[in-house]
């Protein structure tokens, strides 16, 4: 143990040997050391043994070829409509989400400064985004069936045979899932907002713009790299969530359609994401088919990674000092 | 306008805690508010709520749900304390201690933890945790002791923390990095030229000036582990048991069943209305658990904003 604590690099360029510590300094530093490398271990186990099993099931043909019905593993399709399924909500929950975060957000940085009242309702709105991102998603997804089989709602909802209102479909989940991508937005694009420095708008306001277009002109351009982190953020907590795919979507693995009008008969469905698919096939679910549970979650994990390193990207190219700051915005 | 779409995000939470306390009232009704303690066996009352008919009968809404209260403190708890412990120390690491080149590769591993989705957890959790302690942690005599009792697969609550502590640590560990690089820098040279090695410099100085930033990352994990549902509900063995401290050993591998796991369990019961009052209850405890833990998360904050404009 000594011999580790002694290559230890004390870090700040500090040149006083470790070895010269109080013993109890010098477990504590071990343990750091320790901590730091088991979480790269944890993760690296992770990915690498998701990673192996994705490689020995994932077939080009498990992604292409819809679920089955089936008692054995090989008869059970592949998942198309999973993945068709995760495309939807994303995008659903996308849309929804996007204009209403960056509105918000405009709203509380460039509007919500003057006046009392107004600073009194922008810390609402902030409040409120806050407890948002507080809220478990299974309560959101909870909340979401109780608002959608109320009968007013009924159109958006995939209805049972007899006509019971199920509160599930394509369109709930994805509103649902709006709400999760909304924080991440929100406080992306409220700190990009911040950041922009008060002489662009007043040299804007000089110019004879009015507010709006200088937010649209402006400021918005001027931030667009925050909104493209918050929406990778959201994406990939609506990619990540299951709980409101379980609830929201039900268990059906294929698309199912309602009605007859192409897009919205889609949208009005119901069917499964990638998540619901993985929990479905895991032991915990019906399927018992770990392969395809493997398999699937390895896509699953590939997306996920893939929008990591986007953010990173975007982080990187706008310079950000801050390190950790935008995970911080995911929580 | 703008002000309009702004405020329908706190419409939305009028309208949640409106929605879910309607569907739950039936619960309080019958129950009052002795559902939320303990008493006899939480499985049977499931059991006779799933298979109440529409027009159910008073005793059919009878609920005791200390145990789901239980397994949700003692998972979070545990997680937490274990997370923080592991997380004060990963920040320390990250900022104080490790070479640059560590660093670049610690942070996206962090991240990447923090962004892996619940359900790729679970999987791990029942595909390689479970049947791992269930074949190899757990003795025969374990097994034996708890035969009249409850049934030890594996599933259960040490898998169920281990698994946890993943995930939450990673939110901690961003917050308290988040913190710690705002601590100026002279403070800690400071400390050093009063002759403080390193890390006492960090015990002394900065983790002292950062107290409050640990303990609203304690709460927002808090936040996050009371509401993580389906990992939980995928590898905590899905019994409405209440794991007892006095096993010994067999405490952690005791399955348990959280109220956000229940919910998952019974997504399907909606159909009985006694089942679905009792969800919407669940829903209701874990909405106020999450408004509690904002709450303070911004009291704790507010100390913060002394020195910082966001805290």
């Amino acid at each position: 143990m000594s011999t580790n604590v002694a290559t230890a690099p004390s870090g700040r360029g500090r040149r006083s040997s470790p070895l010269s510590w109080r013993w109890s300094d010098r477990v504590v530093l071990v343990l750091a050391w320790f901590v730091g490398i088991l979480l790269c271990l944890i993760a690296g186990a992770i990915v690498v043994y998701m990673g192996v099993r994705g490689i020995q099931y994932l077939r080009p043909s498990l992604i292409f070829s819809r679920p089955q019905a089936s008692g054995s593993q090989a008869g059970s399709g592949g998942f198309l409509d999973p993945v068709l399924g995760t495309v939807v909500l994303t995008v659903i929950g996308i849309v929804l989400a996007l204009p209403l975060g960056l509105a918000s957000a405009v709203w509380v940085v460039e509007y919500g400064q003057g006046g009392r009242a107004r600073q009194s309702l922008a810390r609402v709105v902030e409040s409120s985004i806050e407890i948002v991102a507080g809220t478990p998603d299974i309560v959101i997804a909870i909340f979401g069936l109780a608002l959608f089989q109320i009968s007013l709602l009924a159109p958006f909802s995939f209805k049972a045979e007899g006509g019971g209102v199920f509160g599930r479909s394509f369109v709930i989940a994805g509103a649902a899932m709006s709400l999760l991508a909304l924080p991440p937005l929100y406080t992306a694009s409220r700190d990009g907002l911040l950041a922009v420095p008060s002489h662009m708008r007043e040299a804007a306001f000089a110019l004879g713009k009015t507010r709006i277009t200088t937010i649209r002109r402006v400021l918005i351009p001027n931030v667009r790299s925050n909104i493209a982190t918050g929406a990778t953020l959201g994406i990939s907590r609506i990619i990540g969530s299951t709980a409101i795919v379980l609830i929201l979507l039900g268990s059906t693995l294929r698309i199912e359609t309602q009605g007859s009008v192409p897009g919205i008969s889609l949208l009005r469905g119901t069917g499964s994401s990638l998540t619901s698919y993985v929990y479905e096939n895991s032991p915990a679910g019906e399927g018992g088919a770990p392969q395809k549970a493997y398999a699937a979650a390895f896509v699953l994990l590939i997306l996920v990674l893939v929008l990591n390193l986007i953010v990173e990207r975007i982080g990187r190219r706008q310079e950000s000092s801050t390190g950790l700051t935008t995970t911080a915005g995911v929580v | 306008l703008l002000g309009a779409v702004s405020l329908s995000v706190g419409v939305a939470i009028l309208a949640m805690v409106a929605f879910v306390l309607t569907r739950a009232w039936p619960i309080f009704q019958h129950n009052g508010l002795s559902w939320l303690t303990g008493g006899a066996s939480l499985e049977n009352e499931f059991a006779r709520m799933n298979a109440a008919t529409v027009n159910p009968t008073a005793a059919d809404y009878t609920l005791r749900a200390w145990p789901l209260i239980w397994g949700t403190l003692i998972t979070t708890a545990i997680a937490v304390v274990l997370g923080l412990f592991v997380a004060v120390l990963a920040s320390i690491f990250i900022v104080e201690l490790a070479p640059a080149r560590v660093t670049r590769v610690v942070i996206p591993v962090v991240r990447l933890l923090a962004s892996i989705p619940s359900v790729i957890y679970g999987l791990i959790g029942i595909l390689v945790l479970v049947p791992y302690a269930g074949n190899h942690l757990i003795t025969e005599h374990e097994r034996r002791s708890l035969l009249g009792t409850v049934q030890l697969t594996g599933a259960g609550l040490g898998v169920t923390v281990v698994i946890l502590t993943v995930m939450i640590t990673p939110i901690m560990i961003a917050l308290i990095c988040e913190a710690l690089s705002t601590v100026p820098n002279s403070w800690r040279e400071g400390a050093v030229a009063l002759g403080l090695n390193p890390l006492r410099a960090v015990r002394a100085v900065t983790l002292k000036a950062i107290r409050p930033a640990i303990v609203a990352a304690a709460v927002l994990a808090t936040a996050r582990a009371l509401g993580e549902a389906v990992m939980i509900q995928m590898v905590s063995g899905g019994k409405s048991f209440a794991p007892r401290p006095g096993d010994g050993i067999d405490f952690a591998w005791e399955p348990l069943r959280t109220l956000a796991s229940a919910i998952v369990d019974y997504r399907e019961g909606l159909a009985s209305p006694p089942l679905k009052a009792a969800i919407y209850s669940f829903a209701l405890l874990l909405l106020f658990a999450a408004f509690a833990m904002s709450i303070s998360g911004y009291l704790v904050k507010l100390p913060l904003r002394k020195y910082q404009t966001r805290g």
